[in-house]
């Protein structure tokens, strides 16, 4: 499994060390509020507004250097908007890697 | 120029401010996490330039769009690599950045909004999408298997599946020739028979209604030698 990085971020700030604090700072903010936002959706099987979150997930994925987790969540957005949970683990392992990861950095 | 940001993600307007901040000609004015908030705000103030998310909760960036009677130019900016063809409507439109926005992508977008005129070409704005989409990927036994277009000789069309000849590998998906079609850059690849999509750049030679490509030879429809043959750069 293709593990997150800080390469995009990196290169972004280059020696803008403030600006890549302050990226960080609302990475490790909002990613775990648009995870848990995400589980209430699913919990109460509003699979349409999940998968408007998981279109904003997709974005932190792709910062995060996930290139084929990124086709994964499209796929798994695809069928949210089906009212199908087909992929549901597979992101959710996305998920969790992504959360540990950035509350390390 | 004088530029606002909407977009409900933060990061994404973190991300955008920083970039605009480092490009001369360009001031951010305010950024705003909903529509609602930009409309009241463009009420009383003029700017030249909108970076807008399309796509938001309620309130679409098409449906900010529709709101503004005189709208300033606008660079799309959004998280799908498939490209909304609905933008193709909107003169205001200049460009259309896919997140994670690079710099460089982001440098050109902003030349582009300042050179343009307030119509774009929609010509220009379907080139910035077939460059943007050079690569797809594939269902292949739960694995996703990148796709780079340029590899790709030959798509044909077997039953319900389709059969992707690369330069160095084959792959059997479970699709169709639309649908892989709608994927591929419009200028490289054309349907030479009901049967088969293939590369334009990966020709060898053709002979009457038969094509070789890489190591294989196939049949064009004459329904569709007419278009090949204009693709073709003659002597």
């Amino acid at each position: 499994m293709e593990k997150p990085n800080t390469t995009y971020i990196d290169q972004l700030s280059g020696a803008n060390y403030e600006f890549r604090d302050k990226l960080i700072a609302i990475l490790k903010r909002e990613l775990p509020e648009e995870i848990s936002a995400y589980q209430m959706k699913i919990e109460s099987g509003d699979f349409q507004s999940a998968a408007q979150i998981v279109h904003k997930l997709k974005h932190k994925i792709s910062i995060l250097g996930l290139e084929k987790s990124y086709y994964l969540a499209e796929n798994y957005e695809d069928n949210l908007v089906q009212n199908s949970k087909i992929l549901q683990p597979e992101f959710e392992i996305i998920l969790k890697s992504m959360q540990e990861f950035v509350s390390c950095l | 120029m004088n530029c606002i940001i909407i977009d409900d993600e933060e990061t994404a307007r973190a991300i955008l401010t920083q970039m605009i901040a480092v490009s001369p000609g360009v001031k951010l004015i305010q950024d705003f996490p909903n529509a609602i908030g930009a409309i009241k705000f463009l009420n009383s103030i003029e700017v030249d330039l909108i970076f807008l998310d399309i796509h938001m909760p309620d309130f679409t960036g098409f449906d900010f769009i529709q709101t503004l009677k005189n709208p300033p130019k606008v660079i799309l900016v959004t998280a799908d690599k498939n490209f909304a063809i609905e933008a193709f409507e909107y003169d205001c439109i200049v460009d259309y950045l896919v997140k994670p926005i690079t710099e460089e992508r982001f440098k050109k977008a902003i030349q582009k909004a300042e050179s343009h005129p307030k119509t774009p070409l929609v010509s220009d704005l379907k080139k910035v999408v077939e460059n943007d989409a050079k690569v797809f990927y594939i269902n292949i036994d739960r694995r996703l298997v990148k796709i780079d277009t340029d590899s790709i000789v030959i798509v044909e069309a077997k039953g319900d599946y389709i059969h992707i000849k690369t330069e160095t590998k084959n792959y059997i998906v479970h699709s169709t020739l639309k649908k892989i079609e709608d994927k591929l850059p419009s200028q490289f690849f054309l349907k030479v028979h009901r049967s088969y999509v293939i590369n334009t750049s990966k020709i060898i030679d053709i002979e009457d209604n038969s094509i070789l490509i890489g190591k294989e030879v196939i049949p064009v429809s004459r329904a569709n030698k007419p278009e090949l043959m204009k693709r073709l750069n003659l002597l």
